[in-house]
């Protein structure tokens, strides 16, 4: 298509708009998610299976297959949705080849739902119902993604895409928009909470030849994949809001530093550049104005402290990726220099909507002191893992309870883990905090960049916490002493508690430590990394001491401290012991009594799994 | 200039904008402890040793990367930034060797001091000291980066001051180590052996190659003539290694000091200096007149000489064939002294002290050096070795009696000495140049316009109508301006910028060598400058020509300059070398 002017943008719009209302009224759809992890999980077999299913019983003609992405459902991928005229829209989840063919014979022929296969929750709470039933979740970043082909430019701008931009074009000034987005209370969502309308205005306000537009997409917690599944689903609500900045503080060339590790978002990318390229959204007269903006990617090699602001732009400029002090700040000296706006990718996707429904609508969402929606990547001891959405002040317990339904296996919730490696645990007690940056910093932890790890009973939080150090150590880049040792150092003394090495000494230690790492440390990677270690020290002291103390891990987890042995009063000599252990160090006539040799056990623990007879004692 | 009025420790502060926490806290009585920082560089911020607290602030913040800003409230000492600052002492020493003993830096260590200065008695931590082995590579420096402390200095002299970029940081997290850039030696890379990376280095991680041992033995070798000359800048800095001023001028106790450590003679590289400005004034006149390419670039400093083998290869042509003032003399001592001494050759050793460590790769550059039938320098050591010397040889220097220099290759003019100097080799050539074009001399011997520490200064000399347009370069990094502006021309076709152009690799020349005392900063190089210029005011003589030790080995020995015998024997030539050598 031709370069379009704001005119033909508008018919577009409208045309594409009645053509999707029209397919969803009169066409059977099948719309398969195939992000990275409906992928991984099959989905391009599921692609597949429907197709040869809709061919062998004819229906290919009236039923529309599409691709969208990530619908956030990644306990149960691959997920399709099934909308059939006069049935409701239905997500299925674990949709194989067999799964396939029952939804095509069940759904769609005998327009049965395939009970066995849909959701209750949470797809209810993501699909537009119609029952006015409240939702838990609230999409405004993720509104597009599981609803739109992201490879289609058209879709995008059917579900009001570039409507946006084009007000900001031509109906409003570079104020106007910095107080929308001041108004609107839009915080930035890659950890630190700083207002976005201020960033914007420093740059906006800085008197440079040049500035650039930056999106951080280096995202790099353990567990969180929320701005990937929005590049992947959703490219252009990034562009848009790029282009917006542009127009806005007056640049006219946008990076987005993104992982290598995330091909498919890469692509999708760069087909949606290409995309506004050909309708004239992005390159020269953007809709025939004499706005130009374009936007390049730059990969990065996956290191974690790129994610920091001053290290990503370093990285931009080919340097290694190493912070340097701020200030002066990016907004005001950044990249090759110059002023530089940086949010991360889901900052960037909340703007299109902020500036099209106006900042009233925006900040009537959320806290006091936060305002809008918030997607975490639910991860760990959680029956319903996956990405969700929420307005900010909803609490943690309607989280992993209404959302998330529970914890796997009905065991007992130990903690939740925000910000990642740069967080802390929030316990039971916490639970009803309504989430926002303040309320997570004043109990230890932090929003962090939206990862959220579930733990249950099983899990030792001296086990937890090195987990995280050794993240932690891994990425550091090595500049500041206090980062660089200091996390090493911190890890070590862990290590030795976990092993039943340590001493209250090493308690102690660890607290020097964690100060002077989280003064003297240069930037956010080591400032925080002690954050995991102080939080599961104040809440869970008690493990701690049963660690060093009494050499125990009450979780069982550390083998260091695990031992197996056999009750010779319950053991009925069966030998499965003795047969499934793979150092054979379990000895023992046929019914008679077990034992295990300790000194050889390697604590595996599949004696104990195989024992029928509660015989073996794991402690 | 806008001023900044803030509170440090309490105590108003008013300083020009841009002003750093730390150097307000330093105008008013208030030392913050550093590490990583150093004042020719941009602050890298590594250690966090500096950190202050600042009034709002949760974080502690770098004094050294931290502009002061108004009613900024300053605490730079108080029991908890001590105490942070205490634990990232202890951990730097948790995982450094900790063998101050064995260590060339004992007792000139920055970490010394700092542990020192805390009353550190024990490391509370593990110690994870590494095990990385030295690279030992080129005949200049060495990196032991087991010492390291990842300050961040020499990667940004490599990298920003000298433009040679060499050494990177490798790996990451505790993992990080120095090393040249991909991971291949030194020899590899595109060092090229300025030891700007040593002279900045707060501890003992890169030092010079220690020839001193080689010296001793050839000092103690039965049957040995061991000669000894001395570079310019050597004689404005090696007191400070014995508590003396910067720039105090100390030729004669060196002399004296160099005759108590044994050796046979005395000769002095600024006599070797005079000479070279005869061979390389009579090819910039011989150039300038039509024969030869345009602009003349000294070839004096060897790491300005690698650099353009290695980077500015397009430039061979324009480069002075006249060799350094150091091989020259090293040439001479083994074939005109030897022969009017009556000594064979082949017992002579020459020994040369710089204050450069790329004199020490100089020695075996190229075949040239071995003009004499002979390798012309055998050992060349820096100032810093020298001070070593003297100190093993329990020689109380700062009391010596001056002494004199040994003839034939000893007597230098004022043209000789401010070879050591930025500009110094460029108003020592126009001295000369000037009366080799006009055969008349200078009233005006000084041109102030090649003085300084600008990083490129550039004039328009009148030499009696003609105008000669010169340009003089110093610290690596500022030399590439000059050879984008004379590329830019020749591409163009246009008149070439300038005629003359002097580089010297380090800041301010040789006075700041990488083979000088440590803990230069531009106050001490000024002041070692200082005490070059007074050396030259207080000579006699002050053109290199006016010589009469000069004159008579043209007259006895080498004929005219530019000769035949003066080519052989003081010339050389340049080869494009790679990068990388692997």
């Amino acid at each position: 298509m031709a370069k379009m002017t704001l005119e033909e943008l508008r018919k577009l719009r409208e045309t594409k708009k009645t053509e999707m209302a029209r397919h969803n009224g009169e066409t059977m759809r099948i719309i398969v998610g195939t992000g990275t992890c409906g992928i991984a999980a099959g989905a391009m077999e599921t692609l597949d299976a429907f197709r040869d299913e809709l061919e062998s019983h004819g229906l290919e003609k009236n039923t529309a297959i599409t691709q969208t992405s990530c619908m956030g459902l990644c306990f149960s991928e691959p997920t399709v949705e099934v909308a059939v005229p006069g049935m409701p829209n239905t997500i299925y989840g674990n949709v194989d080849g067999r799964a396939a063919h029952r939804i095509v014979k069940e759904h769609l022929i005998d327009k049965a739902v395939v009970a066995d296969h849909v959701f209750e929750k949470p797809a209810a709470d993501i699909i537009d119902g119609e029952d006015g039933a409240p939702r838990k979740q609230k999409r405004i970043v993720l509104r597009n993604c599981g609803v739109i082909n992201p490879e289609l430019i058209d879709e995008y701008i059917a579900r009001d895409g570039y409507a946006a931009l084009e007000k900001v074009v031509f109906e409003m000034s570079a104020d106007d928009v910095i107080d929308e987005l001041t108004k609107s209370g839009l915080r930035g969502r890659g950890g630190a909470g700083f207002p976005a309308g201020l960033k914007w205005g420093f740059t906006k306000d800085v008197d440079s030849d040049e500035k650039y537009i930056v999106c951080n997409a280096d995202e790099g917690d353990p567990g969180a994949y929320m701005d990937r599944s929005t590049a992947e689903g959703d490219p252009h609500s990034v562009l848009e809001a790029m282009a917006i900045a542009g127009r806005t503080v007056g640049a006219s060339q946008g990076y987005i530093y993104i992982r290598a590790e995330y091909p498919l978002a890469i692509d999708r990318l760069n087909n949606a550049i290409a995309q506004a390229h050909g309708h004239g959204l992005l390159g020269d007269n953007i809709l025939g104005s004499d706005f130009g903006f374009d936007i390049e990617l730059r990969l990065g090699a996956g290191a974690f402290v790129c994610g920091e602001e001053t290290a990503l732009l370093a990285s931009i400029e080919g340097k290694r990726g190493m912070p340097i002090p701020r200030p002066p700040f990016p907004a005001v000296k950044g990249l090759w220099g110059k002023p530089t706006v940086i949010n991360n990718v889901e900052t960037w996707a909340n703007i299109p909507m902020i500036i099209h429904k106006g900042s009233a609508w925006f900040s009537g969402i959320g806290t006091e002191t936060t305002k809008g929606t918030k997607v975490f990547a639910l991860t760990g001891k959680i029956n319903n893992s996956g990405l969700i959405e929420v307005p900010m002040g909803t609490t943690l317990r309607e989280i992993i309870y209404d959302i998330g339904g529970g914890i796997k296996d009905g065991k007992k919730f130990k903690a939740a883990q925000t910000g990642g490696p740069s967080g802390g645990v929030i316990t039971e007690e916490f639970l009803d905090t309504p989430i926002d940056y303040e309320s997570l910093q004043g109990i230890g932890s932090m929003m962090g960049s939206g990862g959220m790890i579930v733990m249950d009973e099983d899990d030792c939080m001296i086990d937890v916490t090195k987990f995280y150090l050794e993240f932690s150590v891994d990425e550091s880049c090595g500049k500041c002493a206090p980062c660089r040792i200091g996390g090493r150092t911190c890890y070590n003394i862990l290590d030795k508690i976990s092993k039943g090495q340590g001493s209250l000494e090493d308690l102690e230690q660890l607290k020097v430590l964690a100060q002077a790492m989280r003064k003297a440390s240069l930037c956010g990677l080591g400032q925080t990394a002690p954050n995991p270690i102080m939080s599961s020290m104040k809440y869970f002291e008690d493990e701690y001491l049963a660690h060093i103390n009494d050499k125990k891990c009450p979780a069982g987890k550390c083998k260091d401290l695990l031992s197996y042995t056999i009750i010779e009063d319950q053991c009925v000599g069966c030998t499965a012991c003795a047969r499934v252990c793979p150092v054979h160090c379990i000895s023992g006539e046929v019914k008679e009594a077990h034992v295990i040799n300790q000194s050889q056990c390697i604590k595996c623990g599949q004696c104990f799994d195989k024992c029928k007879f509660d015989a073996i004692l794991k402690g | 200039m806008s001023m900044i009025e803030c509170e440090i420790n309490g105590i108003p502060v008013s300083v020009p904008k841009g002003t750093t926490i730390l150097d307000a806290a330093k105008g008013v009585g208030v030392t913050i402890p550093k590490l990583c920082y150093h004042n020719d560089l941009d602050a890298w911020a590594a250690c966090g040793i500096c950190v202050v607290k600042v009034e709002g602030s949760p974080k502690m913040l770098r004094a050294c990367a931290t502009a002061v800003a108004p009613d900024m409230k300053v605490i730079t000492h108080d029991p908890e930034v001590v105490e942070v600052r205490r634990t990232v002492l202890e951990l730097i020493l948790s995982t450094h060797p900790n063998d101050c003993l064995q260590c060339g830096r004992s007792g000139n260590c920055e970490l010394q001091d700092l542990a020192s200065d805390f009353g550190i008695r024990d490391i509370p931590f593990e110690k994870r000291a590494p095990s990385i082995p030295r690279d030992r590579s080129t005949p200049s420096i060495v990196l032991n980066p087991e010492k390291c402390v990842k300050c961040g200095r020499c990667v940004l002299v490599c990298q920003e001051m000298q433009n040679v970029h060499a050494l990177e940081f490798i790996d990451r997290g505790d993992a990080t180590r120095l090393a040249p850039a991909a991971d291949v030696t030194l020899e590899e890379s595109p060092c090229i052996k300025c030891g700007q990376c040593s002279a900045h280095c707060p501890v003992g991680a890169i030092y010079e190659k220690d020839d001193t041992k080689a010296v001793w033995n050839a000092i103690k070798e039965e049957g040995k003539h061991v000669v000894v000359q001395i570079a310019p800048a050597v004689r404005v800095a090696v007191g400070e290694a014995f508590g003396m001023e910067p720039g105090a001028l100390v030729t004669g106790k060196i002399y004296t000091a160099l005759r108590r450590l044994g050796f046979d003679a005395i000769f002095d590289t600024n006599w070797a200096a005079d000479l070279t400005i005869l061979e390389e004034g009579s090819e910039f006149v011989k150039r300038f007149g039509g024969e030869g390419e345009l602009p003349l670039i000294t070839s004096c400093c060897p790491s300005w000489t690698d650099y353009m083998e290695k980077f500015a290869p397009d430039f061979i042509e324009n480069f002075s064939s006249a060799k350094s003032p150091q091989e020259m003399l090293g040439v001479m001592s083994k074939t005109y002294y030897a022969e009017k001494a009556g000594i064979d050759p082949a017992k002579i050793t020459m020994i040369s002290v710089m204050p450069c460590t790329s004199k020490k790769y100089e020695i075996t550059r190229s075949d040239e050096m071995f003009a004499s039938g002979y390798q012309d320098i055998d050992h060349s050591v820096t100032t810093r070795e020298l001070a070593h010397m003297i100190k093993q040889a329990g020689i109380d220097f700062s009391s010596l009696p001056d002494s004199e220099c040994d003839s034939i290759l000893g007597q230098y003019t004022g043209a000789g000495t401010i070879f050591g100097v930025t500009g110094g080799v460029m108003e020592a050539a126009l001295r000369s140049a000037y009366y080799l074009i006009t055969k008349e001399d200078l009233e005006q011997v000084e041109f102030e316009a090649v003085r300084g520490m600008e990083g490129v200064k550039s004039a328009e000399i009148d030499v009696k109508g003609t105008k000669v347009r010169i340009a003089v370069a110093h610290q690596m990094g500022n030399v590439q301006a000059v050879i984008d502006q004379i590329r830019e021309a020749r591409n163009k076709g246009e008149e070439l910028p300038y005629h003359f152009i002097e580089v010297m690799a380090c800041r301010g020349g040789c006075i700041g060598g990488g083979g000088q005392p440590h803990g230069a900063t531009d106050e001490i190089r000024a002041q070692r400058t200082r005490g070059i210029y007074t050396d030259d005011e207080k000579s006699v003589l002050r053109c290199s020509h006016h010589n009469p030790e000069i004159a008579r080995v043209y007259e006895e020995y080498l004929g005219d300059p530019l000769s035949h015998k003066a080519h052989d024997l003081l010339h050389t030539t340049y080869t494009k070398r790679p990068l990388y050598k692997k």
